[in-house]
């Protein structure tokens, strides 16, 4: 429960932060941190007008999307307090429940028929196939390193081991800060920003989402950000008391938006057949932990 | 030899151009261009003869600084022998010589519409009929872009056939800007009209263009210019430069997704631009120029504050090119993307910057020199890989020369003088034409005067007309996403384009 409310309220001001770290960065004054929020309510308030060639499954998608993010977003836990839902394996449930809104959010997307966004879909398609390995092998490492199952045992067990496993817990927040990069489609995979479509990942997928539908993917958006922030915060959080946690917790996700907007201020998008490069090499810093892991458990022959 | 040579600017009898049948001309003129790379056809049109068609060819000669004029009559049911089977370089005049007057060639590649000009022979041939170039393959996919695009642009459409990301080919179909401009320049009669109607043909080469109607007219009028005007057209047509290169830079910077540069490029822009308001009276530098009078007298005290303006401008200028092109993200985004062989430049006949990226040498400020070019010396800067990166470097380069020649200019203001105004009318049954090199490259007005003397044809060649078939050929074997890096490193004009 404790998980919940607290990445609810981190959603509200990460992407803000972000924002208004760019506009900073590039001399502008920027918007309210609170801007993406205000966004949100407003679009909520308005119908949606759908394409004369889209299905059912065009309307469908925005909120199984959005659904899917809710429910993995329930399974993540908060130091010594679980998530709603906890259970042995739940991380596999974790990323295919999300698997499953990209899934609707890609056939949403080829629904409408239109060029861009099958472009667009192929391209997150591709990117989240790639990615899968480096969440589960990173998972599995840590499954093997502490030997359990759930993300609350995994991560409660993770602080006792030795100082290894902090250096281990460092290259597994990379993985993690770079796979909510991945799908949340940010800098310098996607360029959030843009307006051209064929540069486009994730931004053109969405091009005839309006009104209420579009507000869903939105919201699913921010709170992606707070959960994979909230599960980098797990890998260092331990023990410590709710008192000290807790403001901690806020600060990580406050300096990870900043992080964010910085990578996104100073560098220029990756050609995009080097995403895929990139994302590969994801999984073999998930292989280094994995090997880190072996030899921490002393399972090497 | 039938042709005649002329000198950038300089008016001729129309009966000076000698007239042969089509196929010495067209013998005459294939000798002329092929196998020589300093020659290219700057202008190649028609106009309606009674029930006959008159084509005019104008070649540059950038060694010997001569145009050769020539010229033949043609009937409508003749069929000809097309230049561009063999020379490129002439394959959009002739698409045009086609649209116009219904001329057909029997050997021609593709007699593809340009524009659907309003006076067009066809009228049943639109846009909204139009086959693409299309495939029929399972594998293959087409993606088609605009004619409404999501910036703030003009319309144009591109049609992609592509091989998942990768772009096998593309199409670009215009004339959707198409206003008729030189029918327009025929229509109005006041010598203020054409001068606004020069400044409208392209919104971002007001000057460019505005200062080739002005040299064209004043030439066939038989009137000299006065130091002081010519002075006030370079350092204009050298600002306008530093102006569209930096908002370029800001641009490429914005499609790679590089905020930093975006920002202080777009920034930097501003400056130089509000100069020419201080001057003017108007940011983009309409009503500037004007043929026959320097309008806004270029003062010793406008002078201190472009040189402080200049002051300012430049190191922050040299700071964040220096950071731009040290930034490893950006230049692998930059370099060998969207590439034009030099031996492609040269055949599809391009000009300007998008020729000297190539390792052509063409700038008309050095091969044809107009108003003060030939007192600065002006050296081409040349690159030689043809990617989106030299494109980029050679802004950058041509915005320090430009700064260094606005140093000079600015060292040493002519005294302004009193206007003499244009007192005679244009000479009767004379041609004239006129060449300026705008930022963007060669700008190409061409004049035809009937009995009494007034304007029978206006023929403008914009820098964009050939460059744009550059851009098709270099996004080839390109991932589809990095178009619009290309398209912005060449940042053509549709209005241009479409007239």
């Amino acid at each position: 429960m404790l998980s919940l409310l607290l990445i609810i309220l981190a959603a509200t001001f990460f992407t803000g932060i972000i924002i208004r770290t760019k506009s900073v960065a590039s001399g502008r004054k920027g918007p309210g941190v609170f801007q993406p929020v205000k966004d949100v309510i407003r679009l909520f308030k308005k119908g949606a007008v759908y394409s004369e060639t889209t299905s059912f499954v065009f309307r469908l998608a925005p909120t199984i999307y959005f659904a899917s993010v809710f429910v993995a977003m329930l399974v993540v836990p908060f130091g010594q307090s679980k998530g709603i839902i906890s259970f042995n394996g739940d991380f596999i449930f974790f990323a295919y429940i999300l698997g499953i809104g990209k899934f609707f959010s890609i056939i949403g997307a080829m629904d409408t028929g239109n060029s861009f966004e099958g472009m667009g879909a192929s391209r997150e398609a591709l990117y989240s196939m790639f990615a899968e390995p480096a969440f589960f092998i990173l998972m599995g490492s840590l499954a093997l390193l502490t030997g359990f199952t759930s993300f609350q045992e995994i991560f409660s067990a993770l602080h006792l081991g030795s100082s290894i496993s902090y250096a281990l817990a460092v290259m597994a927040a990379f993985v993690f800060l770079m796979i909510a990069m991945i799908e949340n489609s940010r800098m310098p995979l996607d360029d959030p920003k843009t307006h051209l479509e064929l540069t486009m990942v994730h931004e053109v997928m969405i091009l005839d989402n309006s009104g209420f539908d579009l507000g869903l993917i939105f919201t699913a958006g921010y709170l992606k950000f707070a959960i994979y922030g909230a599960i980098i915060f797990n890998l260092f959080s331990g023990t410590i008391a709710y008192q000290y946690a807790i403001p901690m917790f806020f600060g990580m996700q406050a300096f990870l938006a900043f992080v964010v907007g910085m990578i996104e201020s100073f560098m220029a998008r990756f050609r995009m057949n080097h995403n895929a490069q990139f994302i590969v090499v994801l999984s073999s810093v998930s292989l280094l932990i994995f090997f880190g892991a072996l030899l921490v458990s002393g399972k090497f022959i | 030899m039938n042709y005649i040579s002329i000198k950038n600017n300089q008016t001729i009898l129309l009966s000076d151009i000698p007239e042969s049948n089509y196929e010495s001309f067209f013998d005459m003129n294939f000798g002329l261009i092929s196998g020589h790379p300093a020659r290219h056809c700057v202008n190649y049109f028609g106009y309606k003869a009674g029930n006959n068609v008159k084509l005019i060819c104008c070649i540059a000669d950038d060694t010997t600084h001569e145009i050769l004029v020539s010229t033949c009559l043609v009937h409508k049911t003749h069929e000809l022998e097309s230049f561009s089977k063999e020379l490129l370089c002439f394959e959009k005049f002739e698409r045009e010589i086609h649209e116009n007057f219904g001329i057909n060639y029997i050997d021609h590649l593709w007699l593809k519409p340009v524009r659907y000009a309003n006076n067009r022979d066809d009228k049943s041939q639109t846009i909204a009929n139009y086959p693409f170039f299309s495939i029929d393959s399972e594998e293959l996919h087409e993606v088609g872009v605009g004619p409404i695009h999501a910036g703030i642009i003009e319309p144009g459409h591109f049609r992609f056939i592509c091989n998942g990301e990768q772009i096998l080919h593309l199409e670009i179909q215009l004339g959707y800007q198409h206003r008729g401009i030189e029918q327009l320049f025929i229509n109005n009669k006041k010598l203020l009209q054409r001068a606004t109607l020069a400044e409208d043909i392209a919104g971002d080469t007001v000057v460019g263009h505005g200062v080739t109607f002005a040299h064209l007219w004043e030439s066939m009028c038989g009137y000299e210019a006065q130091l002081d005007t010519e002075f006030s057209r370079t350092l204009a047509l050298e600002l306008e430069r530093i102006a569209v290169h930096v908002g370029d830079l800001s641009g490429a910077c914005t499609d790679i997704a590089y905020q930093l540069g975006s920002a202080v490029f777009g920034r930097l822009r501003t400056p130089i631009i509000n100069f020419l308001q201080e001057w003017c009276g108007n940011r983009i530098a309409k009503g500037l120029i004007r043929p026959g009078r320097n309008q806004f007298p270029f003062t010793q005290e406008l002078g201190e504050r472009l040189k402080h303006v200049l002051d300012v401008f430049e190191p922050e200028f040299n700071e964040m090119s220096e950071k731009l092109f040290s930034l490893s993200s950006a230049l692998s985004r930059f370099e060998r993307t969207g590439l034009v062989s030099n031996e492609d430049a040269t055949k599809i006949g391009v000009v300007g910057m998008v020729a000297r990226m190539t390792n052509l040498n063409r700038d008309i400020r050095s091969s044809h020199p107009f108003s003060l070019y030939s007192e600065l010396a002006h050296q081409p800067i040349l690159k030689r890989h043809g990617d989106v990166y030299s494109r980029v470097q050679i802004r950058r380069k041509e915005v320090e020369q430009s700064l260094q020649y606005i140093r000079t200019l600015i060292a040493n203001i002519p005294a302004p003088t009193e206007n003499k105004s244009i007192t005679d009318a244009p000479k009767p049954s004379s041609f004239c034409l006129s060449l300026v090199e705008g930022w963007r490259g060669e700008i190409c007005h061409c004049a035809l005067t009937d009995k009494k003397g007034d304007l029978m044809i206006y023929k403008i060649k914009d820098p964009s007309f050939h460059n744009w078939l550059a851009l098709a050929l270099c996004v080839r074997n390109n991932e589809i996403s990095d178009f619009p890096i290309c398209n912005k490193s060449f940042n053509l004009s549709y209005s241009g384009h479409d007239l």
